[in-house]
């Protein structure tokens, strides 16, 4: 059973030396390639990075491309829906006319007439247009005076009239001229007779479609035609993709100029403020002690201001002066708001990683104070700055259309989106799609400044990369 | 324990007076005279209100005289109503917008917890994309368009109905509030959901769940017992700021809704330059605010014994 | 389908819904909202439409208008005028909320109040016909010289400054209301604060004040005229100014009442709701500032903008609703003359575009000025949507059209109040309701002693025009003398008539009788019933 192992001369050689040992066989990755590599496996981070980048593009180029006035008023297309462009008939302009009196008639019933007749010849006078509907009918017998009622949808008997256009108070006024705010649909025109003061039931009403028509001087304005144009001619009326705002204003540039009001508050008032508190949280944490007290004593009281009635408040104190388009106060009134929130944040990292054993290591190995700071401090907390930042936009953002839309916010004409929902939620039955794309717009940016907050907090989260 | 709160209240003492001096300056600074109206008075009318109102006085003394009145308990007369007292008007509009916000945030809570905990169940399922897909949405849809959505919702599910299933504006009943505390704790509870959701996930990776799988119970129990109980915690953290955003989030919601809320009033004030209820509301406010956050903290003490140490 | 219904019913009747019902014929109760908390209801100084609207239901003047908008008798049973003096012979049986009779002796305490400057009432001027009125206001002679009189409890005298053919009306507003001084002082600082700090002497009384939440008045059972009312109640269940909101309540059933804006009355259509149009007698306008240092007391300016401004475009493209009236004059279209209405005996100048003259009127302007180009001229503009909107047309249309850059400047009520004051704008967007039912309501407000004259325009020609027409009694000069300033507006460009506004309400189909007026309480619903 004992049998002795026989050793022989190689087992006395020496191991042979394995100086590759240590090598380390991938690159070389700092902390912030790993995050990047992390960031761009994920799917969500990723589609919310190309959605900023679109936005940039959309805010900043965008109005090289799309070269329409965000302040041009184009008041024969008020509010209208995304629509293919329209062509217009061009018409001569308004002129007055007399109100058409039937001399044979009375004014005024003889007496109190218990029934009246329905209005019969009721008709369109010329070519009905969105500039003009002219009706003309013949006068009632004992009519005392006649209503006008305009409709989008046929009436049923004595409901759904519409818009009382006019109460006419004679009975022998035989004509109305229609110009509210014609559009190329389909009209029903109910005319009732009176005694003067009270409606009777009896109604007549005429279906009408005006044809879509500019004025010549409207057309000339807006460039539309030269000068030679005759009336009776076609012509092209300007292109709107995403439809108009009430006063016929482009609504994809004032997108494009309400991104820039929007974004600019989003972007530049984050990237101050966490500045600032980044400064004031740092110094702060670094030197310790009573400064350190006094000063995060100060951002506790800032942090105990209730935020939105102070917002309001600054803005209002701050004052938006005459052309001015309240940007600034706004921006100020964010910065003085919120800087201590990043201001804790940090000087809790920085108390964090003074103490942390590498600082110490550092500091032995002779490391001065700027040293340590520039090259372990403010790396070391980059991370949740820059995540703060993220975060910090869709807020700004949000906080900017909410005061625009009680209407504390930047002032008319300048667009935010905020604005143009305050206006569109107004209209957001008949007009919803001036509700629609701000706050659409709205809605990307803010998800996608949270995505990528997502995207980067589990990126620069160091605990996920031991997971892996 | 005694002197931690001691020194937390005299702490919030001197907030409150930081709050009422920064709003004095904020509120000085606004251009315009409070006492003029549209139909335009002679001097004598004007030099008389001023003298009712103490504005005739240096900024300085009028400073004094608000700090010690309001120290009394006193904020003064509105100027708008001038026959009512600013401690009215917060008493009567206060508990409104406090009982909005706190059926708010009950609503958020529960909803947040109850989808979060479902959409962790079903962890990258249909229901988990379905919620987590409206979470997006209510995070990045702004609230006044939710709150416009909600009063449409209600008149149609009224039409639909043919009888006023909940009133569509207004205050008095608790139907009156469904809707409008649904449409502002919205936000809340989407943020809510997220945060249970990853808790979830995150407590199930603890060594106690593994343990207790080891021991053999059943998975309804691990699931209430360890993994629910444990996921609740830092969701219930987040609700005391969250309580505070609600509570001055409201302006949209009172707006809508005609709620005779005090947000609704602080706005109107401002535009009125109200100086007496622009002051007390936003020091009644401020107080309140750091009220409550020292309460949570104390509670927290009670419960946790290493914030105590702190 | 509907168990489903009938389960949302029966949960919600167990969450404590009321069954909305906006009218109940059988109770003769309806609902409405209030646009506001009504921010003073002293009678001596309330001055907003909310409060005026409530106090017109619950208190009653020496008169009051009838269902077809007549001066009536109220307290008073008659009275005699003369071109010195008025005498009031009051009803016995008028009487407070709390059995008292109304005496003459309230009147006398509520108008030395009123006009007293330490009330600091911003309508005393409303009693400055009242001999000695304006100068007790001013804080020259003590309240006592006022001039009126109880002769005894039921006879009251008052003494006129000069002759005002307009001052019966005035005795219906509610300035001149009465107050008890008894009950006054029992409460003092607080009168009127709230539903039982008042007394109330008119159709209906306030019986229970939520405030911010609502108001509910119900019928007086101590007014003397109280079998005329059919009314049992109006409950104004919801306070809120959004017109959406409003509709909304409306569609639901649980307002009966409510006005329509240019953003709302689309879906009030798309209801089938039955819209009437209601001119509200206001006339809106720029108004320039006429300070020497500014570049709008340039004439050729104004009239070059003038000449550019198309109020039909205006009204029937930027405003959208009908019933509004494009701007012509200073004075509205309802205003009385001496037999039809003033504008139908003195028709104002239509306001035509004229985009050459215009043009050439601008660069005789800037010839006159000695400048190249127009520095940007400031438009101070209120908050409102409304208001922004017309800034904005009028920003686009002058650049368009004039090439003119206007600088808008949007500022809350009060700021705006104070840089009107100031003088710190070129033109400013305002507005003027009538105050009493009398041409001199809208006549002296350029007069150069009239406060409310911002933008201090100063024409000695328009002054003795007012001289003229303030001291008569004589309508036909009265209204000669107001043609002139009617004249004067257009060929000077005082303002730039924007509109008279006009706007759409829609009422419960079974509410008849309801009042709607220029003057005072409006809508009015004293002499309304609802029918089954």
């Amino acid at each position: 059973m004992n049998t002795l192992r026989t050793l022989t001369e190689a087992d006395f050689q020496p191991a042979p030396s394995q100086d590759n040992l240590e090598q380390i066989s991938r690159p070389s990755l700092s902390y912030w390639q790993d995050a990047w590599i992390r960031l761009k496996k994920n799917t969500r981070a990723l589609i919310s990075l190309y959605l900023i980048v679109g936005l940039a593009f959309f805010t900043l180029i965008g109005p090289w491309i799309w070269t329409k006035d965000p302040a041009a008023q184009d008041l024969d297309q008020i509010s209208q829906a995304p629509a293919l462009p329209k062509t217009a008939l061009l018409v001569k302009d308004f002129e007055p006319s007399a109100t058409p009196i039937d001399t044979t008639h009375p004014p005024a019933p003889s007496g109190y007439p218990d029934a009246l007749d329905a209005v019969t010849g009721l008709t369109v006078l010329g070519t009905p247009t969105t500039q003009s509907v002219r009706l003309s009918w013949s006068p009632v017998d004992q009519a005392g005076g006649y209503s006008v009622y305009r409709s989008e949808s046929a009436p049923e008997g004595l409901m759904g009239l519409g818009l009382p256009l006019a109460s006419l108070t004679a009975g022998n006024i035989v004509g109305f001229e229609d110009r509210l705010n014609l559009k190329s649909q389909t009209y029903y025109y109910s005319i009732i007779p009176t005694d003067g003061f009270d409606e009777f039931d009896v109604v007549s009403t005429l279906e009408v479609s005006p044809q879509q028509s500019i004025t010549v001087s409207q057309a000339l304005e807006r460039q539309l035609i030269d000068s030679d144009d005759r009336p009776g001619q076609t012509v092209q009326l300007a292109f709107h993709p995403l439809g108009t705002d009430y006063l016929g204003r482009d609504m994809l540039a004032r997108l494009m100029q309400g991104a820039r009001v929007s974004l600019f508050i989003g972007v530049v008032a984050p990237l101050i403020y966490v500045l600032f508190g980044v400064f004031y949280g740092g110094f702060a944490g670094y030197l310790g002690g009573t400064t350190d007290q006094v000063l995060m004593r100060f951002a506790d009281f800032v942090v105990a201001l209730p935020f939105l009635l102070f917002m309001i408040l600054f803005k209002i104190a701050f004052g938006i002066g005459p052309g001015e388009s309240g940007i600034l106060p706004m921006l100020i009134a964010l910065i003085l708001l919120l800087w201590p929130a990043t201001a804790r944040l940090v000087r809790g990292q920085v108390l964090r990683i003074r103490e942390q054993g590498y600082i110490e290591a550092a500091r032995l190995l002779g490391g001065g104070p700027s040293y340590l700071i520039a090259r372990h401090i403010i790396p070391n907390t980059m991370g949740v700055i820059l995540v703060t930042l993220t975060f910090a936009v869709p807020s700004a953002i949000f906080t900017e259309a909410f005061l625009s839309f009680i209407g504390m916010g930047v002032a008319p004409p300048t667009p935010s989106w905020g604005s143009m929902c305050n206006e569109g939620v107004k209209t957001m039955l008949s007009h919803p799609h001036e509700l629609f794309f701000p706050a659409l717009f709205i809605s990307i940016t803010v998800l996608a400044f949270n995505l990528l907050g997502d995207g980067l907090t589990e990126a620069l989260d160091s605990k996920m990369r031991s997971k892996e | 324990m005694f002197r931690y709160t001691l020194g937390r209240l005299l702490s919030g003492v001197i907030t409150v007076w930081f709050i009422a001096t920064a709003t004095f300056l904020a509120m000085h600074a606004v251009p315009g005279d409070p006492l003029m109206n549209e139909k335009a008075t002679t001097a004598e009318i004007r030099e008389n209100l001023a003298r009712k109102y103490g504005l005739d006085r240096p900024l300085p003394e009028q400073y004094v005289i608000y700090l010690s009145n309001m120290i009394q308990g006193d904020f003064g007369i509105s100027f708008t109503q001038q026959n009512r007292r600013v401690n009215d008007i917060i008493k009567d509009h206060f508990p409104v917008s406090a009982a909005l916000g706190i059926l708010a945030i009950t609503f958020a809570a529960l909803g947040g917890i109850l989808w979060g905990a479902i959409t962790a169940l079903y962890r990258n399922q249909l229901p988990d994309i379905i919620i987590m897909f409206l979470v997006i949405l209510g995070i990045s849809v702004p609230s006044f368009v939710f709150a416009a959505l909600g009063q449409l919702l209600l008149v149609n599910l009224n039409q639909w109905f043919g009888t006023s299933i909940l009133p569509v504006a207004g205050w008095g009943t608790f139907s009156h509030m469904l809707m409008p505390s649904l449409v502002l704790g919205l936000g809340t509870m989407a943020l809510l959901t997220r945060l249970m959701r990853s808790s979830m996930l995150e407590v199930v990776n603890e060594d106690f769940i593994k343990t207790a799988k080891a021991k053999g119970l059943s998975p309804q129990r691990i699931f209430f017992k360890h993994q629910l109980r444990n996921a609740i915690l830092p969701v219930v953290t987040v609700l005391g700021p969250q309580i505070a955003a609600i509570t001055t989030g409201g302006f949209v919601v009172e707006l809508v809704f005609a709620i005779p809320g005090l947000g609704r009033y602080f706005v109107q004030a401002v535009q009125q330059l109200d100086y007496t209820v622009i002051m007390g509301t936003t020091v009644f406010y401020g107080a309140f605010l750091v009220l409550m956050v020292i309460l949570v903290d104390i509670i927290y003490g009670f419960i946790d014994p290493r914030v105590r140490l702190k | 389908m509907n168990f489903l219904k009938s389960l949302a019913i029966a949960l919600c009747l167990f969450s404590g819904a009321i069954e909305a019902q906006s009218v109940d014929a059988t109770r003769q109760v309806v609902k409405i909202a209030l646009a506001q908390e009504p921010p003073q209801l002293n009678s001596m100084k309330a001055t907003d439409q909310v409060s005026i609207f409530v106090l017109g239901h619950v208190m009653e003047g020496l008169t009051r208008y009838d269902r077809r908008g007549n001066l009536a008798p109220g307290v008073a049973e008659r009275w005699t005028l003369s071109a010195t003096s008025a005498k009031f012979w009051l009803r016995k049986d008028a009487k407070w909320s709390n059995g008292d009779p109304v005496t003459a002796h309230d009147f006398v305490f509520a108008w030395r109040n009123a006009v007293d400057p330490k009330t600091a009432s911003e309508y005393a001027f409303i009693l400055y016909p009242v001999k000695n009125a304006e100068a007790i206001n001013q804080g020259n002679l003590p309240i006592t010289d006022l001039g009126i009189r109880a002769l005894d409890d039921h006879t009251l005298e008052v003494t006129l400054e000069r002759p005002t053919g307009y001052f019966m009306k005035l005795t219906a507003f509610v300035t001149t209301f009465p107050v008890q001084e008894r009950f006054y002082r029992s409460v003092e600082a607080s009168y009127a604060a709230d539903a039982s700090q008042m007394l109330y002497n008119g159709a209906f009384k306030i019986t229970d004040w939520v405030h911010s939440a609502s108001l509910k008045m119900q019928k007086n059972e101590t007014y003397w005229n109280r079998q005329t009312i059919r009314l049992n109640g109006i409950d104004a269940d919801y306070i809120t100014a959004d017109t959406r909101a409003r509709l909304n309540l409306f569609i639901d059933d649980e307002i009966a009442y409510t006005q329509l804006d240019g953003e709302t009355y689309k879906d009030a259509l798309k209801n089938q709701f039955r819209i009437r149009p209601f001119a509200t007698g206001s006339v809106y306008f720029l108004e320039y500032n006429y300070r020497p240092e500014r570049i709008t007391s340039n004439l050729k300016l104004r009239q070059a903008i003038q000449a550019a401004f198309d109020p039909d475009e205006f009204v029937n493209k930027v405003l959208q609703t009908p019933g509004n009236l494009p701007g012509a004059s200073l004075f509205p279209s309802w205003i009385k003359g001496v037999n039809k209405t003033f504008r139908e005996e003195y028709p104002a100048k239509v306001l035509r575009p004229d985009l050459a003259h215009a043009k050439r009127l601008l660069a005789e302007a800037k010839a006159e000025l000695g400048v190249e180009q127009i520095p940007p001229l400031v438009l101070l503009v209120s908050d409102s949507p409304t208001a922004t909107k017309q800034a904005e047309y009028t920003q686009g249309m002058l650049k368009t059209k004039l090439n003119l850059d206007i600088k808008i400047d949007v500022q809350t009520f009060k700021q705006r109040l104070a840089k009107m004051t100031e003088g710190d704008f070129d033109i400013v967007g305002a507005g003027w309701g009538p105050d009493f039912d009398d041409i001199m309501t809208f006549g002296d407000l350029f007069a150069s002693w009239n406060l409310n004259n911002r933008g201090r325009y100063n024409n000695p020609e328009y002054d003795r025009l007012v001289r003229i027409a303030m001291n008569s009694s004589d309508p036909t000069t009265r209204m000669e003398a107001m043609a002139g300033i009617q004249t004067l507006v257009y060929d000077d460009a005082i303002i730039l008539p924007m509109y008279e506004q006009g706007v759409i309400y829609i009422q419960h189909p079974k509410i008849k009788g309801l009042r709607r007026t220029v003057i005072g309480s409006d809508p009015d619903f004293t002499h309304a019933r609802i029918v089954p």
